[in-house]
């Protein structure tokens, strides 16, 4: 199965091309938004995907990979459909950020790092995302939830799953 | 001292993100001011402020804009670091969320001052829905002819863009975070060439904070002198402080420089939660020294009266740790942090944070030595002077600020797991 943008990540990357000159050092600009929408479209980057990054950047599938795996939030194997992301920080780590990660694998039996079997969930810990403010503090995919409890998360645990089993 | 709020200035506000609020305001009139002024009464204006760079560094602003030269031809770059991630730190996400614009029309008024021809804001990569605001106060800036060609008619044209990294600490080193922009891997450039020499693409560039930018404005509409009579005889204006942890009102809360620790803690934060006692503060994000209770008792919120205590003041992160706080586990929870965010690219930064957070986890796992404790001043001279970037400073500081002030924990962990 070949990897290729559908219509709306090409779309966003016909308006990223504008940001960046139109020459090679512009287009290896392009590396990292191309990623990211790959990555929105697939859960995760191949090296497969790596490569199609490649291609629509004009850059090698090596340049590419190297970003891959320089920076964290690009995953390198496929991930549940919510990413449960608890910040463990000093901040979040102070205000019971580790008891929280603790009961989200407890309760869905599975370690951190890994995805439940129904593909539903992938519980992981992260570093500081700063909203230290409102600690303790999960991402979900791209969404930030604050001040979170033990009570707010068998909550959201449970609206999530609700909405995929609808 | 009370708050004084110029940046977050009706922030409370949900419409305060909008164009058509900011400009039922202040909103733009620096910009139409300053395009009538020559760039260099704009620069003056800037040094005359003591802004300094609240990135952390605290670098004068208006001296660090001398440094383009603006008759070099070819495209030169102003950037907006936006990359905020000393842990500790929440601020720029305030002003990403609320008040996007005072941001840009600042970005504005530097580009105009130094001759920049496009921007970029690098937004940190988890900051999806901050830079999404991002993005719509621009689309308004260009559609109300604030940025494109021909600004106000003024003859000056600046184009803008956001970009989102993808998760890297070290992207808010400012090299780093041009590396990343290229579509390289976020390691910091060995330095000189300076940005302003060699930056994007190897062309002049600025970089300055988010925070740094949004005071602009007010600058220029009101005068530097007035504010930098705001702050400090070496600090200006006022300052964004994030404090978290152990603390009764944690938020974000703008203050003037120089306003005394006690004030800011106990009448506008709060205090600490629950009543519990002070044991020690990290007053600016998790690469400073601690300071205990004592030492930070009389310490003023600004960048000389910290270092006077023996800290750094940093973006202004300050994390609060109660009488019940384990600093044997807080140090632990910072080594792995740094241990997990080293870029690799320097031996002795990359080998000596695993080695640190080795050492720490066999402490707090029961299996320490005494002379581990020697061996975190003895590795940690061999790593702070031999790095590209602060990075090996910034987890040997805290590490030996933490065995030298709290030692007795650390040894107490060492005999009592020992004994068990």
């Amino acid at each position: 199965m070949s990897f290729a943008f559908n219509e709306v990540a090409m779309k966003e990357f016909d308006i990223w091309k504008k940001k960046f000159p139109d020459d090679p050092e512009g287009r290896r600009s392009l590396i990292i938004p191309a990623l990211r929408l790959a990555q929105r479209q697939a859960g995760w980057i191949s090296p497969e995907i790596a490569e199609y990054v490649a291609g629509i950047t004009g850059t090698a599938p090596l340049q590419v990979w190297s970003v891959v795996t320089f920076y964290s939030m690009f995953n390198r194997e496929p991930v549940g459909k919510n990413l449960l992301q608890f910040c463990t920080s000093i901040s979040c780590g102070l205000l019971g950020g580790e008891e929280l990660i603790s009961h989200a694998c407890r309760k869905l039996g599975i370690e951190e790092g890994k995805t439940t079997d129904d593909g539903i969930f992938t519980v992981t810990e992260v570093e500081c995302l700063g909203a230290c403010g409102n600690a303790p503090v999960l991402q979900v995919n791209d969404r930030y939830h604050e001040n979170m409890t033990i009570e707010k998360l068998d909550a959201l645990i449970n609206e999530l799953r609700n909405k995929e089993q609808g | 001292m009370p708050e004084k709020r110029i940046i977050m200035d009706k922030m409370e506000d949900s419409r305060s993100p909008l164009l058509e609020f900011y400009r039922s305001g202040e909103g733009y009139l620096a910009l139409e001011k300053a395009l009538k002024m020559q760039p260099d009464e704009i620069i003056n204006e800037v040094k005359e402020s003591k802004l300094r760079g609240r990135g952390g560094a605290g670098f004068p602003v208006g001296m660090k804009w001398t440094f383009i030269k603006r008759e070099l031809p070819g495209p030169k770059y102003l950037i907006c670091n936006a990359d905020e991630g000393e842990p500790g730190t929440f601020k720029d996400r305030e002003i990403l969320l609320k008040k996007p614009h005072m941001m840009i029309e600042g970005m504005i008024i530097a580009a105009y001052a130094m001759g920049l021809d496009a921007g970029y804001i690098y937004v940190r990569g988890e900051f999806a829905e901050p830079c999404g605001k991002v993005d719509y106060a621009i689309e308004e800036a260009y559609a109300a002819g604030y940025l494109g060609n021909n600004i106000l008619g003024s003859g000056f044209s600046f184009d803008l863009y956001t970009y989102l990294g993808a998760g890297a600490y070290i992207c808010g080193e400012e090299s780093a975070l041009l590396n990343s922009l290229e579509g390289k891997q976020g390691m910091p450039r060995l330095k000189p060439p300076f940005p302003a020499q060699y930056g994007l693409y190897g062309r002049p560039t600025t970089v300055n904070n988010v925070e740094s930018f949004a005071a602009v404005p007010p600058i220029i509409i009101n005068g530097g002198k007035w504010y930098a009579d705001i702050g400090t005889p070496k600090s200006g204006g006022t300052k964004m402080f994030s404090i978290s942890g152990h603390v009764a009102r944690p938020g974000v809360y703008e203050i003037p420089m120089g306003t005394p620790w006690k004030e800011f803690f106990y009448d506008i934060a709060g205090g600490v939660k629950d009543k519990k006692r002070l044991k020690a503060v990290i007053p600016g994000g998790s690469s400073t020294a601690v300071l205990t209770a004592d030492e930070i008792e009389n310490m003023t919120m600004d960048y000389e009266s910290c270092i006077a205590c023996g800290s750094m003041l940093g973006s202004g992160a300050v994390i609060v740790l109660d009488e019940t706080t384990d600093m044997v586990k807080v140090l632990h929870r910072i080594l792995k942090f740094y241990a997990n965010e080293s870029c690799g690219q320097c031996t002795p930064c990359r080998e000596g944070c695993d080695w640190f957070f080795d050492i720490i986890n066999r402490i707090y796992y029961g299996q320490g030595r005494m002379e581990d404790l020697d061996m975190f001043e003895t590795l940690g001279k061999n790593i702070s002077p031999t790095t590209i970037c602060a990075f090996g400073e910034s987890f040997v500081t805290p590490t030996l600020s933490f065995i030298r002030k709290f030692r007795n924990e650390f040894t107490g962990y060492i005999e009592k797991r020992r004994a068990e």
